[in-house]
């Protein structure tokens, strides 16, 4: 698999599973999971300093942002304004250009908005942002966001956190067939076998969260996401046998007794 | 003086530039991006950049937080 990199905006990535940094425990249970996972692309918020509390840690001091690439999000933002304020702001923080844009439509599904998404994108790219969208399975808005710029695109598999898994995989198949630029499944996925069914498919690389950070040993589920992306991708590598309604022998019927 | 510091009132030392109001944070410069009056201030001008009486200063950084959190 070493010759099988993912490149994005020229930026090669060596794991296809990318994790993300809330929910868990603490700091430490945060780190071991990520090594776990074995993935190079960690995704963190971008938040307020606490000036009050200054002895709080650093989750940059468990993830060194010299070994994994640092993936800030919008996540919280509501609106194309808000979220591209949040970004501008990852953008000077961080070390590379790289921003995971979500705006977010609804408390409840939190599914993205998607004419706020293609406005705040829009702009972001304008400003030299390499923007990954966090984005509806949908076709159409993926070409939409590939037209303005996104080198890649990160169609939901189900609501974020639900652990339902991958809810319309004919859709992701035909997202995949309309842009020709790398598609990260993005949230929703569950367990292990979630994550395989997206790479099967075709899929990029998985993004997700909760689904390590929620379980009840999160660092052996990371462990788990970890084998599931590589054997799901060896799988859509390798090109499964064609799906039949009726059975093929596998042993030769040749030199059968009584025949 | 008084600065509105990431939405709450604050006093910090008079004349101080973001780079002085890092230190007296007790921040890390290279962890952090600045808004000065909704502003982004470059990292590169941290030390020429002054603060005045009233401003509205946000300083924000990188937090746990995989998706909407």
């Amino acid at each position: 698999m070493n010759d099988d990199k993912l490149v994005i905006a020229g930026i090669e990535f060596t794991s296809r599973l990318w994790v993300g940094t809330g929910k868990y425990k603490d700091f430490e249970e945060t780190k071991k999971a990520i090594e776990a996972s074995g993935t190079d692309v960690v995704t963190v918020s971008v938040r307020r300093v606490n000036i009050i509390d200054k002895s709080k840690e650093n989750l940059l001091d468990y993830i060194d942002p010299k070994k994994y690439k640092i993936l800030p999000n919008t996540a919280g933002c509501y609106t194309a304004k808000d979220a591209i304020r949040t970004a501008m702001l990852a953008a000077e923080a961080g070390i590379t250009k790289l921003v995971k844009l979500e705006v977010i439509g609804d408390e409840k599904t939190l599914f993205p908005d998607n004419e706020a998404m293609l406005e705040a994108t829009q702009v972001l790219v304008k400003e030299g942002l390499i923007v990954l969208p966090y984005m509806s399975d949908d076709p159409i808005m993926a070409r939409k966001l590939v037209d303005i710029g996104c080198p890649a695109v990160m169609p939901l598999a189900a609501p974020i956190g639900s652990g339902l898994g991958i809810r319309n995989p004919y859709n992701i198949k035909i997202i995949m067939e309309t842009v020709k630029v790398p598609v990260i499944v993005d949230a929703g996925v569950g367990t292990a076998s979630d994550v395989a069914v997206a790479m099967e498919l075709g899929c990029d690389a998985v993004l997700l969260n909760t689904a390590i950070a929620g379980a009840k040993d999160p660092i052996a589920m990371a462990e788990a996401m970890k084998h599931g992306v590589i054997a799901g991708r060896l799988a859509y590598k390798a090109g499964r046998i064609p799906q039949k309604l009726y059975a093929t022998a596998s042993s030769p019927l040749e030199g059968m007794i009584g025949s | 003086m008084n600065i509105s510091l990431n939405g709450e009132k604050k006093e910090i030392p008079d004349n101080a530039t973001i780079l002085g109001l890092l230190e007296f944070l007790k921040t890390q410069p290279e962890r952090v991006a600045v808004e000065l009056n909704l502003n982004i201030v470059k990292k590169d001008a941290y030390g020429t950049t002054n603060i005045k009486e009233g401003d509205s200063v946000e300083v924000v950084a990188f937090m746990a937080g995989g998706m909407d959190s």
